[in-house]
């Protein structure tokens, strides 16, 4: 063998973060010759994208208004990550956190807005952080595998969801199409600057979820125990407290995200309302290195992807699925490229010079 | 054919697509690899066996054509977390994310086509003289289609391999105690890339069974989260061959339970009955890890990147 692997002991945040920007390009690249062989030209369909995304003042809102639900389930989900809890349920916390604010938004259609909006900005939090308590109390009491259960929690929300929209909560006004009745003007967050509040929590989000994780006791424990579980009990960490208190909190900002797009987004409740953004913000919270303020720059980049996405399929009749393939690929090179910034590769010979030029 | 039996059969037929993606994920599982773009790789063996079963009218190649995509899939899994040492979990959802779209992809121009009368015609029951003459259960394992027969003979073939050869053997070192497998100079990284593939071409298959035979034509996302319930059901048969038959069978009969109560006019909605599978999941995963027996545990190396220098 030439090369030998060697792990770094160190490296500097600016050149792990140009290792993520190559892999990025890479991708980019190796997507291009995807395109070509579709018989498309790659320059084209990539600058549709841009264009798709941030072509105008409308699209550029628009693609704000899809990262908005993407930074708050990312944060949420980072915090889970960070304990190395696999937290893949974000789509079900969504949906619940959705489903109980919309249980206000469509009994007490009219309380004074502040209080309404509150109301189920607390529900949608509470309902989220519970979904999220269920494997975290199997996983606190019996380590049971947490991966699979919050998938399996996802398609038991959606269930649930269909069951209101097909039936109970199902709008008989609505001519035998089967929807939930719209949310009354009470229940529907304000727009400021253009784009629903929402962009507001989610700068504020990026900034206390970044203080709790640096700063605060719980915030650190959650980090140690990410690490080891082992030296996390020597340092006297409560470990089934502090699983279950993180996973109230990151299913809480899941179902605050819920909350967000039933209110502002689709001013009801259905089961698209997650659209896939629990699913999405696993690859932008990984992106991101589990990093709060990177989450906004990862999230922006997807929000684009995606905007992007169904611009290229109306413009030139390209699957919104392509932009799946790339959100894919993106992620293969940068999971890839982890294996360069925890190790490098020296030449064997370089290591032991002095007996090398012996032999010559 | 009573009630029981076609039940039965049903069961077996919903449970074949589980049954492959079990087998696929539990040798990949077996390897120290937990995979978890079952989903993907399913859909994109889904999408790739239809497409060729289309064009060439060859169930044979069909076949092949879907164990390829699935491998080729799970081949990029395999150099993500073997050579590069990447997270798995993580890995693995890439890995589904991209099947899901690159099926959709494909697929595009598949929506609505059925699957042709060849492919079909081969795929017709047939009823094995003898074993099909069992009382009840006869009928419902034994005047099945091919691809079912397959079914079985590849978990008897995978549970054979993995207790009874050498090989099989390696494998299982491979999965408990790579460091001290590597000492017994087995080849580490071959192992894993070799079963990593294997699992992917099952899981090709499970897909491309629901595509050509089950539905049978082109449906987006026609796996429709089974590949997360076969991920679950290698738990259920604690990474055991034999044990994963009567998981998948379990499970395809909870699969069509929903729709055959739904007949009788029984007063329960379909959407609480379809829930069903996830919730018995849930619920086995838990009894499972509160029992935590030696002989139900996981492979000991799972998840972990095996790294030499680190031994």
């Amino acid at each position: 063998m030439l090369y030998k692997v060697v792990k770094r002991s160190e490296i500097t945040q600016g050149k792990s973060f140009g290792i993520r920007t190559v892999a990025i390009i890479l991708a980019l690249l190796t997507s291009a010759i995807f395109i070509m062989i579709l018989n498309l030209n790659p320059l084209e369909v990539y600058a549709a994208l841009i264009k798709g995304a941030f072509g105008s003042n409308y699209r550029i809102n628009q693609t704000i208004i899809t990262a908005i639900p993407l930074v708050i389930t990312s944060l949420g989900i980072a915090i889970a990550f960070k304990m190395k809890f696999w937290n893949i349920g974000g789509e079900g916390q969504i949906m619940m956190g959705a489903f109980a604010a919309s249980f206000f938004a469509l009994r007490y259609p009219d309380l004074p807005k502040p209080i309404l909006l509150s109301l189920m900005m607390i529900a949608g939090m509470v309902a989220g952080g519970l979904w999220a308590l269920i494997p975290a109390f199997f996983k606190a009491q019996w380590e049971t595998n947490e991966t699979i259960i919050t998938l399996m929690m996802n398609y038991i929300a959606i269930k649930w969801v269909t069951y209101l929209q097909y039936g109970p909560w199902r709008d008989k006004g609505a001519l035998g199409f089967p929807k939930i009745p719209n949310f009354s003007d009470n229940a529907i967050l304000p727009n400021f600057l253009g784009i629903h509040i929402g962009w507001i929590f989610a700068l504020i989000l990026i900034i206390i979820v970044y203080i709790f994780m640096n700063r605060s006791k719980l915030g650190y424990e959650i980090s140690v125990l990410g690490e080891s579980e082992n030296t996390a009990r020597y340092a006297g960490i409560n470990v089934k407290r502090t699983i279950i208190i993180a996973l109230l909190i990151s299913g809480g900002l899941c179902g605050l995200a819920g909350m967000i797009q039933a209110s502002a987004v689709s001013n009801t409740l259905n089961v698209e309302v997650s659209g896939g953004v629990g699913f999405t913000a696993i690859i932008t919270t990984w992106l991101a290195s589990l990093s709060a303020p990177f989450i906004l720059l990862a999230s922006i980049l997807f929000a684009a992807l995606i905007q992007g996405g169904s611009f290229i399929q109306t413009a030139f009749g390209i699957p919104a699925a392509a932009a799946m393939i790339l959100e894919g690929m993106i992620l293969f090179f940068v999971l890839g490229s982890e294996f360069f910034i925890k190790y490098k590769l020296t030449k064997n010979g370089s290591a032991k010079p002095a007996v090398s030029k012996g032999e010559i | 054919m009573d009630f029981m039996t076609s039940f039965l059969a049903a069961a077996v037929v919903a449970g074949t697509p589980l049954l492959f993606a079990t087998l696929g994920e539990i040798i990949t599982e077996r390897a120290g690899n937990l995979n978890l773009g079952v989903e993907g790789m399913m859909l994109m063996g889904a999408v790739i066996g239809f497409k060729i079963g289309l064009i060439t009218g060859n169930p044979i190649l069909a076949l092949l054509a879907a164990m390829f995509a699935g491998g080729m899939g799970a081949l990029i899994f395999a150099i993500l977390t073997i050579s590069l040492r990447a997270n798995q979990v993580v890995s693995g959802l890439a890995l589904t994310i991209f099947g899901t779209g690159f099926s959709a992809f494909i697929g595009k121009d598949l929506v609505g086509q059925v699957t042709p009368n060849a492919i079909k015609l081969f795929f017709k029951p047939l009823e094995i003289p003898g074993l099909a003459n069992i009382p009840i259960l006869g009928k419902a394992l034994f005047s099945q289609d091919l691809f079912i027969y397959l079914g079985y003979l590849t978990a008897i073939i995978l549970g054979i391999y993995l207790y009874k050869t050498r090989k099989g053997l390696n494998l299982i070192a491979v999965g408990e105690n790579p460091g001290a497998a590597d000492a017994a100079s087995i080849n580490i990284t071959l192992y894993k890339y070799a079963h990593v593939l294997l699992g992917g071409a099952l899981c090709g298959l499970g897909g491309v069974y629901l595509s050509l035979v089950y539905v049978p034509a082109w449906q987006e996302n026609v796996t429709a989260g089974r590949g997360w319930i076969a991920v679950a059901l290698v738990i259920f048969a604690a990474w055991n061959p034999f044990k994963a038959l009567i998981g998948a069978y379990l499970f395809g009969g909870m699969d069509i339970i929903g729709f055959r109560i739904q007949g009788t006019g029984f007063p329960i909605s379909q959407y609480f009955i379809d829930m069903l599978p996830y919730l018995v999941t849930i619920m086995v995963l838990v009894v499972v890890s509160m029992r935590k027996s030696r002989k139900n545990a996981p492979p000991k190396g799972l998840g972990v990147p095996y790294f030499r220098e680190e031994r």
